[in-house]
């Protein structure tokens, strides 16, 4: 039990059964340790009782809106919260994140992907101040200096080009909605133009990418947002 | 009938006999009869203890009318009884009240009391009749209990008369006796009646006291008491012999019998109809009531018209069946007729003419003799009924023809005046010819009367000035008695033919004008082929036909809606309520019937035997038309009609839908085939390759176990596509899908389509060729998305593994357009479209996965839904081209990249 005080606690929300189980025996892995809850109240009651490290969130629960949940939980918690969605409904999954959910995974997903993506979280979480310089690949983001490199070789960009690679790079490995991005880097007047966010983007990847039409760095989310790529 | 088969009740006698004990079983209310001779006998106190017999019993019982009069035995008797309010009805500025048939049929009792069976109502009540109110609660499965002297049966009115020398105006038909379930007297003897009467205990109305003292006589009372009690009994006998038909006791009753009378609109045809009726009675007969219109009676036809209407009417209300028939002779028509309803005896009246006329045309009595053979002809001696001063027929008033007797004058003093002229050249005997001359020319041109005066001016002219003695009227060679006779006979001979073929030429006019009508009627009703066009035709054609305006309505839900209606007419709440009662009770109503007479149109009802489709509205010129059998056989014939072309258009419909529906349930039964085949197949891989690993006693081999789960993996990714496909398809059928558009980077659409397909790809080259200036296009991504990796995902299955893809975009002025191209074996041409049909599946290459059949159409549903399009055709070269074209939205094309 010692041990177990020690490892990261990860609270499953799902009221499907068969969900339940398999996240158990994916999870169940000596690395974490594992707590359930049914329902929305019964997933407010369990994080503040068991101070959970990550949350698994179905969206789609009997008794309350999962949207609902990550708002309750954000009042007083920061926990990170990855939310399982079905594929079909990128509304909740932009509301989710909007609401402040950290990441998202749609169903079905397999073992591997799951365990980086909580691996990330915890990770992200841990670290108390973004690294000063940001490498990947061929990819160098000096935060400090304001310098990009591709290939060794610097590149310019426009500030507000920077300013949004900033973001992303900061928030590497997350998922950031066009919302999020827009009201950082333009401001709440700005959040319902993404076409100038698209803009940017493209010519980032243009810079940044070897081949824009496929992008290694800055991956689209469709319909959700944009992530950059995490370290491994 | 059947004669040898005299022991076995008759088919028609056990559903009479069934009729009648069911009545109240089969959704119909039964009808109580309390049947008095006079009033104050105690009809409605009978009614009431009844009521309240029936209440005890457990039954729901109303008062629905009840007429105390202020009697208080009878007030005492309504006390413990739910009395329903009247309804108030406003007429020449005073509230009437009546009974309020909506608030009983509301109400819905299981007894409703109705006072006064034979009341007339207030004009603006629903129906004319207090009976027709009570045929309506009795049709609504309400039972009805109802008071009503026997003086007021149709057929006893001319007795009643004769008896009392009282015209009853307020009649009720004699088939309520028939449908009475069940029939109470309520006798006392007339000199406790009379008792009661010098008491005050009868109420007597104000404006019939006057009657009263002729009706309330000893003598009276004891016909009329006579009266109703053999009425009584003579229903009891019915009932009995009833009885004895269905429990096969060989009785005396007659073979059935037919009788027939003519409608003549003589004053003798009403007594005539009534006594037929009596008779029918009796012999427990059948009867029937033509009337014979002939092409040669037009102007007689007019004149008469109202009243042959009434005798028709009259009979209709007394249980005759009522036809109209054409013919040129009448007794043959008759005769014909007879013939073919089996008629076995034809009732005529005795001629009243003078004997002499009948020297020139035999009456018809006696054709009807000649012609009839095996039918007997009863002849009935007949006065004529006074006509009643209600109905007396205003006649048009006969225009004196003044222009016509002086254009006579004229003739003759031309005539005249000529004659002198030519008198050196003439003889007397010619110069009467001249005079002949101008007869002719009055008898053709002016006219039966003018033409007689000519011929009498003519005739003295001719004596006064040109035979001898001159300038006197004697005549002193006698011979010209002769020419005077001649004169006066050409002159009425020519005239009345002239008339007559007038006349028959005005009556050929109009039946050709009607036939016409008709026929252009049909013919467009014909050529309708949906509802729309039958509206059309029909008010066009009956418009111009009567001359009137129409509206048509058809029952949409609960209410009757105006589907087409002529210009200027407009159908307020009350004239839709009436049309809506013609629709429910399937009778014509409004104007010209007896009920809602008030309405400004009359409504005639559409249906076939098979349906009931709706109303036709018409409003014809003039109030007397509605009336006329022309104007009423023609709107038959009209109503038979469009009924036919309606229900035609009906049948014509549900053939359809049921085509449709067909075909929806086949290619439903495809999908459930396809989708069970499709779910199935993954799942088969998956179950076996999880089972054998599963399964600790097979030794599998780790190359093995991995074939294994790498076979249930792809499998399950398959069933996951199909899924998401299937739910895809789902959510563009039901019309769910909402476009999230937002201005896309067409660059960042491929990356994500190829990302998807990341590890089907496998390293497959993919070549991508953007035109250089792509600008941000309005599109939901993720839909478009799936487009393309639906299309990509085809291109991998159907195309040679080595061969590399190619995805190209650019755009003209008003589309986005982007190709898909491969090196598959593309798609045989006439397929080409088919494709992009639900279910449509190419024979997938060894080796790969099989397609679901609803990615391409999921591709079409989703390109449409941006107002796109999509096609496929087959390379030079081999391969296939899928493009898709997206319409660009010039407004919002921003391309500020720096909005900061």
């Amino acid at each position: 039990m010692l041990m177990g005080n020690n490892l990261p606690r990860i609270l499953i929300v799902d009221d499907e059964p068969a969900i339940q189980r398999f996240l158990h025996t994916a999870l169940d892995n000596d690395e974490f340790s594992l707590h359930q809850a049914e329902n929305g109240h019964a997933a407010l009651t369990a994080t503040v009782a068991s101070k959970p490290d990550v949350i698994l969130l179905d969206l789609g629960l009997p008794d309350m809106d999962g949207v609902e949940v990550i708002r309750r939980i954000r009042q007083w918690s920061q926990v990170p919260i990855i939310v399982l969605s079905v594929r079909d409904r990128e509304d909740d999954k932009v509301k989710a994140l909007d609401a402040g959910a950290d990441d998202y995974l749609t169903k079905p997903f397999g073992v591997g992907e799951l365990l980086a993506r909580i691996r990330v979280t915890l990770r992200r979480a841990l670290q108390q101040a973004p690294e000063p310089v940001y490498r990947i690949d061929e990819l160098e983001v000096d935060l400090a200096r304001r310098r990009v490199l591709v290939r060794g070789e610097e590149i310019s960009l426009t500030p507000t080009e920077y300013d949004v690679l900033r973001l992303l790079v900061t928030n590497a490995g997350k998922v950031l909605t066009h919302r999020q991005i827009l009201k950082q880097i333009w401001g709440s007047a700005y959040l319902e133009q993404p076409h100038i966010l698209r803009v940017n983007i493209s010519n980032l990847r243009h810079k940044l990418e070897k081949d824009a039409s496929r992008p290694l760095y800055i991956v689209t989310e469709s319909g959700v947002g944009y992530r950059f790529k995490g370290q491994p | 009938m059947n004669t040898e088969n005299d022991s076995r009740p008759s088919p028609e006698t056990m559903l009479k006999l069934a009729n009648a004990e069911e009545a109240g079983n089969n959704g119909l209310g039964r009808l109580q009869l309390f049947l008095g001779y006079a009033p104050g006998v105690g009809k409605t106190y009978t009614m009431l203890e009844a009521a309240h017999q029936r209440r005890r019993d457990g039954r729901d019982v109303v008062a629905a009318y009840v007429e105390s009069h202020g009697r208080s035995e009878t007030d005492a008797l309504l006390v413990g009884l739910e009395v329903l309010p009247k309804a108030a009805i406003e007429y020449q500025g005073v509230r009437l009240p009546e009974l309020d048939i909506d608030a009983v049929l509301t109400r819905k009792p299981q007894i409703a009391l109705v006072d006064e069976l034979a009341h007339t109502n207030v004009p603006g009540s629903r129906h004319e009749k207090r009976w027709q109110d009570i045929e309506e609660l009795l049709a609504a499965g309400i039972d009805v209990y109802t008071t009503v002297n026997v003086q007021h049966f149709e057929s006893l009115n001319d007795v009643v008369a004769q008896i009392t020398g009282v015209v009853v105006r307020e009649t009720v038909p004699d088939r309520l006796l028939d449908l009475a379930a069940e029939i109470r007297l309520v006798d006392i003897p007339p000199e406790e009646l009379l008792q009661r009467l010098r008491e005050g205990k009868v109420y007597i109305p104000e404006q019939a006291a006057l009657a009263t003292e002729k009706f309330f006589r000893a003598g009276n009372l004891i016909a009329l008491r006579e009266l109703s009690l053999r009425r009584a009994a003579s229903r009891v006998d019915t009932e009995m012999r009833a009885y004895m038909e269905t429990q096969s006791i060989p009785g005396p009753w007659p073979v059935t019998e037919r009788l027939l009378v003519c409608a003549s609109g003589s004053p003798f045809s009403e007594k005539l109809i009534r006594t037929t009726r009596r008779l029918a009675d009796e012999l427990k007969a059948e009867w029937f009531t033509v009337y014979i219109e002939t092409p040669s009676l037009g102007a007689q036809q007019q004149e008469n018209r109202e009243r042959i209407w009434r005798d028709l009417r009259l009979a209709e209300r007394l249980g005759a069946q009522v036809t109209t028939v054409t013919g040129a002779k009448v007794a043959e028509t008759i005769i014909d007729y007879a013939v073919r309803h089996n008629v076995t005896r034809i009732v005529v009246g005795k001629p009243t003419k003078p004997r002499w006329r009948e020297f020139l045309r035999p009456p018809i009595v006696d054709q009807l003799i000649r012609l009839s053979g095996a039918i007997q002809v009863h002849v009935v001696s007949i006065e004529p009924t006074p006509i009643k001063p209600g109905s007396q027929i205003t006649k048009a008033k006969q225009q004196l023809p003044w222009f016509g007797f002086l254009a006579s004058l004229t003739l003759v003093s031309a005539t005249t005046v000529l004659a002198t002229l030519l008198r050196p050249l003439l003889s007397p005997t010619n110069t009467a010819m001249l005079y002949l001359l101008a007869v002719v020319l009055a008898a053709v041109r002016l006219g039966l009367k003018p033409a007689i005066l000519t011929s009498t001016l003519g005739v003295l002219a001719f004596d006064f000035f040109f035979v001898s003695p001159h300038f006197s009227f004697s005549v002193a060679d006698s011979e010209y008695i002769f020419t005077f006779f001649g004169l006066f006979t050409v002159g009425v001979v020519i005239s009345t033919l002239v008339a007559k073929s007038n006349e028959r030429l005005e009556v050929v006019r109009e039946r050709e004008v009607q036939t016409e009508s008709l026929y252009a009627l049909s013919r467009d009703l014909a050529a309708a082929a949906d509802m729309d066009a039958i509206m059309a035709a029909v008010l066009k054609n009956i418009s111009e036909a009567l001359n009137a305006q129409l509206a048509v309505l058809v029952p949409e839900g609960e209410q009757m809606k105006v589907t087409a209606i002529s210009q200027e007419l407009f159908l307020d709440m009350k004239e839709l309520a009436v049309a809506d009662w013609a629709f429910r009770n399937r009778q014509p109503a409004g104007q010209g019937t007896e009920t809602l007479s008030s309405a400004a149109l009359l409504y005639l009802p559409l249906y076939t035997t098979a349906s009931f489709l709706g109303v036709l509205g018409v409003k014809l010129g003039q109030a007397a038309d509605y009336r006329s059998p022309q104007n009423r056989r023609l709107l038959d014939a009209f109503v038979t009609h469009i009924s036919l072309a309606m229900e035609r258009v009906h049948l014509s419909l549900q053939a359809e839908q049921a085509q449709i529906l067909q075909a929806r349930e086949s290619l439903e039964r495809a999908l459930l085939n396809s989708i069970s085949h499709d779910l199935r197949t993954p799942l088969v891989s998956i179950i076996g390759a999880l089972s054998s690993l599963r399964d600790e006693n097979l030794r599998v081999s780790d190359k093995v176990r991995r074939a294994l789960l790498s076979g249930a993996w792809d499998e399950a990714e398959r069933l996951n596509r199909f899924v998401g496909n299937l739910l895809d398809m789902t959510r563009l059928e039901a019309g769910e899908l909402k476009l999230q558009t937002e201005l896309c980077d067409v660059q960042d659409l491929v990356g994500c389509s190829l990302a998807a397909l990341d590890q089907r790809l496998n390293g497959r080259g993919v070549t991508v060729t953007l035109a250089a200036d792509l600008p941000l296009v309005s599109m939901d991504m993720v839909l478009v998305t799936q487009v393309m990796v639906n299309l990509l995902d085809n291109a991998l299955k159907y195309s040679p593994t080595e061969s590399s893809l190619e995805i190209q975009a650019q755009t003209d002025e008003n589309w986005l357009t982007i190709e898909i191209l491969d090196r598959g074996p593309g798609i045989p041409d006439h397929d080409l479209k088919r494709v992009f049909d639900k279910f449509y599946r190419l024979p997938v290459p060894e080796g790969k996965g099989g397609g679901t059949g609803l990615g391409l159409s999921i591709c079409r549903g989703i390109v449409e839904a941006h107002g796109g399009t999509i096609w496929a055709e087959n390379r030079p070269g081999g391969g296939l081209r899928i493009a898709l074209r997206l319409p660009l939205r010039r407004e919002q094309e921003t391309r500020n990249a720096d909005g900061k």
